[in-house]
């Protein structure tokens, strides 16, 4: 059965607060790395679908970020087919 | 006065909840599990705190799809009562019966005390033995409290008094938004909360604050 790979990422919106963003932000200051400007962190899926159809595989895909994979009051999502 | 307990993989408030209604109402709540889609005909269904499904994605987000949810959504279209706390109240936002969205806490620590409570509005369901502004003792224990929702939804359910607790007195734990610690829909039978009232209602908890929530929603005498 052939395949389809594809990425999900989900990060939190413009304007959403981000607490453990600021922690790894001030983290990688700590270690000496210096100019790190903002750091936001989230979340990414690799996720394989059965098939060919790579417009249905996407149109699915978007489909379970709306559904689960996202929280769309606080995140964006984005989809891509490898 | 029937009540249900929903009861998921990971909660661990349930039995609390289930002593606190059975004490307060003087009878036992049904309980109903994740994979039930028939809610028998109760007045009030409580979704307990706890880590249901390991807090997995996000909390309360796998919970939120279950198929019991589905049936709680149904009961909550019909104007059944509803009450989230902790990771029920997660679970609420998580399946759209609330607005908004619980975050981790600001201090990106577990907090586990006691807060201070305003009642934000007393004339709710939930809230109406409780004095319009008044102050109660609540103990908190959550990681992911800190509640969240878009200028325009927080102007909504501000001016519609959908904000039913506020943390008062400088005890906000989570750095919640406008110190929100419970919110009812805007058809006012769906509450959320994220401190325990269930955890201070006999003199052994070493309080009473915690039950004129339930005996508003019981409809039982004080």
């Amino acid at each position: 059965m052939p395949v389809i790979k594809a990425r999900v990422t989900v990060t939190l919106k413009n304007g959403v607060l981000d607490p453990q963003g600021k922690a790894i932000e001030h983290a990688l200051g700590s270690l000496g790395f210096e100019g790190v400007g903002q750091v936001r962190q989230g979340k990414v899926f690799d996720i394989e679908i059965e098939g060919t159809d790579a417009a249905k595989a996407e149109a699915d895909l978007n489909a379970m970020c709306d559904k689960l994979l996202a929280n769309t009051v606080i995140e964006n999502y984005s989809v891509s087919i490898t | 006065m029937k009540s249900a307990v929903v009861v998921l993989p990971g909660l661990n408030r349930d039995r609390d909840m289930i002593a606190a209604l059975t004490k307060i109402s003087g009878t036992a709540p049904v309980t109903i599990w994740e994979t039930d889609t028939d809610i028998p005909d109760v007045d009030l269904i409580v979704i307990p705190g706890g880590f249901s499904y390991g807090d997995y994605l996000r909390c309360g987000a796998i919970a939120a799809r279950m198929p019991v949810m589905r049936a709680v959504a149904e009961k909550a279209a019909k104007g059944v009562q509803v009450i989230g706390v902790c990771n029920g109240f997660q679970i609420l936002v998580e399946s759209g019966l609330l607005p908004g969205a619980l975050m981790r806490n600001t201090s990106l620590k577990f907090v586990c005390r006691e807060v201070k409570l305003q009642v934000a509005n007393a004339n709710t369901a939930f809230t109406h033995r409780y004095k319009p502004g008044q102050i109660i003792r609540c103990p908190v224990a959550h990681h992911d409290g800190n509640y969240f929702a878009d200028a325009e939804t927080l102007a909504r359910i501000e001016g519609q008094g959908q904000v039913v607790f506020r943390y008062a007195e400088g005890t906000n734990p989570n750095g919640a938004i406008n110190d929100i610690a419970g919110i009812v829909n805007d058809k006012g039978n769906v509450l959320g909360l994220m401190p325990h009232p269930e955890n201070l209602i006999e003199p052994a908890h070493g309080g009473t604050d915690g039950r004129g929530l339930f005996e508003s929603a019981l409809g039982v005498a004080a």
